[in-house]
């Protein structure tokens, strides 16, 4: 099988705080790899690399082939124009811990502004897709609310099907359920498992094991900035080999 | 305190009287007092010559003044507002020459007095008695004499326009400040470019920042144009002026001048107050009611006060 995200070498630091310390990681299409780890580790900063809200100092991250936010011509990579980036970003779909819903924006204008923003669909062919993906996250019917009028949970899902109206090749979940309240996780992650099952290739941060152990292909925990281990949930989780990935999930289970 | 604790139908059944508040009552008196008295002067004060003040309130020169007033507060509004955008958005991006540009430009005019500025304007004639569009250094396309091109009007324009786009772009900054960042990279992961998530995402969020400033400002505007008199533009101000130093009726003009600015404020005043409204949308803060609904309940308050006189 071939990697759809291949990380190599890649080293991030702000001002002296050292976050990413040479990370490789590769996810594979249909993967859905779950990254663990006490907060600071560089789990979310990872993340955000690859789809590059952060530019990494060394070290590159290529999704499907194409290096994020650089073109490599002549043994350089060259930084791209901003337009370029934007377009590499539209098939990269993210969920954020604070889902960051547009708030003037109704549920439907918000799904629907990123296809028709970037001339991928006309008006009326995003509305009809927003419809059938609220459908798919449970929440027809609720095209006119706007996003403070609904629950965390909700508003999630809205932010997930807002991600996926992109026809991503790739979903980054960035600790989707850490804001909201316990009741409210289930529904999250009960249309994340739906994602995975139907073949979503997924990179997500949470500290949900019991998501990671029953739907990741792959766990990884990274800690001060590198990747300590990896394996399947089984191997990981019920046997990590690493003190701090043990002293970690001792701590969590 | 009563020493026997009471049955709960004894208090179910007690009468629920509001605390008294004498204070609010006298207050209010002194300034019912305070108002009779202001109006009991303004209908009986022979000087005020009402009939003079509603003989020449819709005039011609009065209302050509008016008009000029408006259209040059609109035009000054606008292009100042334009500028201003830009002026913000050079002073938040990453480019450091447009950042320097920006700070440097909106600290020179904001420290100079508008009228002193104007006044600049306005001479700019015996400063560059030509002004010409060439290459730099080299050789020129198009030459004018200044004093032709900077007429009072053109002057006040410019002066104004300029004044407006520095104190606008830092109430537009603060409004795009007030963003969060979150909304930024959701629009940039969504794989929208950078104008569109100015326009789309981040202007919208920083309206409702940006309008209660800025309907101060276009108020504050509309009163300040009036300091064009001084260069002998025929705005509101300046139109009474020239009939008032032809019949020393000073005071009943003024007051023509006084009740049109105080007319136009109050639209303004209301057009704000619709606009805040609009840009509420998707807030639990917005408050869905009408200025009408406001206004009636709060009409029990004026007969409350009332009551007392």
């Amino acid at each position: 099988m071939t990697s759809l995200v291949r990380i190599r070498g890649l080293r991030k630091s702000f001002g002296s705080h050292v976050v990413l310390d040479g990370v490789d990681l590769d996810v594979r299409e249909g993967e859905v790899a779950v990254l663990l780890g006490p907060s600071g580790a560089g789990k979310s900063t990872l993340l955000r690399c690859v789809n590059h809200l952060e530019k990494p100092d060394a070290g590159f991250v290529e999704v499907g082939g194409e290096v994020i936010g650089y073109r490599y011509a002549r043994q350089r990579l060259h930084e791209l124009r901003a337009r370029a980036i934007t377009q590499q970003r539209s098939r990269i779909g993210m969920v954020f811990q604070q889902f960051n819903l547009f708030p003037h924006l109704t549920v439907l204008e918000n799904i629907v502004e990123g296809p028709v923003a970037t001339g991928r669909l006309s008006k009326k062919d995003a509305a009809g897709r927003a419809r059938e993906l609220l459908e798919r996250v449970g929440l027809g019917g609720r095209e006119q609310a706007y996003p403070r009028q609904m629950s965390g949970g909700q508003q999630q899902r809205v932010a997930i099907a807002r991600a996926l109206a992109m026809r991503p090749r790739l979903m980054l979940f960035d600790e989707p359920t850490s804001a909201l309240d316990p009741e409210l996780v289930g529904e999250v992650l009960a249309v994340m498992k739906d994602l995975a099952a139907s073949g979503m290739t997924m990179l997500v941060v949470t500290h949900e094991i019991g998501f990671a152990s029953e739907v990741a292909d792959t766990v990884v925990f990274l800690d001060g900035g590198r990747i300590v281990e990896s394996g399947p949930p089984a191997e990981v989780l019920a046997n990590p080999r690493h003190d701090r990935a043990r002293a970690f999930l001792s701590a969590v289970l | 305190m009563s020493d026997r604790s009471l049955s709960d139908t004894e208090l179910l059944a007690a009468r629920l009287v509001p605390l008294r508040r004498p204070g609010q009552w006298v207050s209010a008196a002194v300034v019912v007092v305070l108002l009779a008295m202001v109006a009991h002067t303004l209908f009986t004060n022979p000087r005020f010559q009402w009939p003079v003040v509603w003989s020449y309130f819709t005039t011609g020169p009065v209302l050509r003044g008016l008009v000029l007033t408006l259209w040059l507060t609109a035009a000054v509004m606008i292009c100042g507002y334009l500028l201003g955008v830009v002026l913000a958005v050079m002073r938040l991006s990453r480019n450091p020459v447009l950042r320097s540009v920006s700070f440097g430009y909106v600290w020179l005019v904001r420290s100079v007095p508008p009228l002193v500025q104007l006044l600049f304007w306005y001479e700019l004639a015996s400063l560059y008695p030509e002004l010409s569009l060439g290459i730099p250094f080299g050789p020129a396309f198009i030459t004018v004499k200044t004093a032709h091109l900077f007429t009072g009007l053109l002057a006040a324009f410019v002066g104004l326009t300029l004044d407006v786009a520095a104190f606008s772009s830092e109430i537009i900054r603060g409004g795009i400040l007030s963003v969060e960042q979150g909304q930024v990279e959701a629009a940039q992961a969504l794989g929208l470019g950078p104008w569109r998530i100015f326009r789309r995402i981040v202007l919208p969020q920083a309206m409702p920042a940006i309008v209660p400033a800025s309907g101060n400002m276009l108020i504050g505007m509309l009163k300040a144009t009036s300091i064009v008199s001084v260069i002998a533009v025929q705005d509101l101000l300046y139109s009474v002026q020239l009939i008032y130093n032809q019949n020393f009726l000073i005071i009943p003009l003024l007051l023509v001048a006084t009740i049109w600015y105080i007319l136009l404020t109050t639209v303004l005043s209301v057009g704000q107050y619709y606009v805040e409204r609009h840009y509420a949308r998707g807030s639990r803060r917005g408050d869905p009611r009408g200025l009408w609904t406001i206004t009636r309940a709060n009409i029990p308050l004026f007969r409350n006060l009332a009551g007392i006189s």
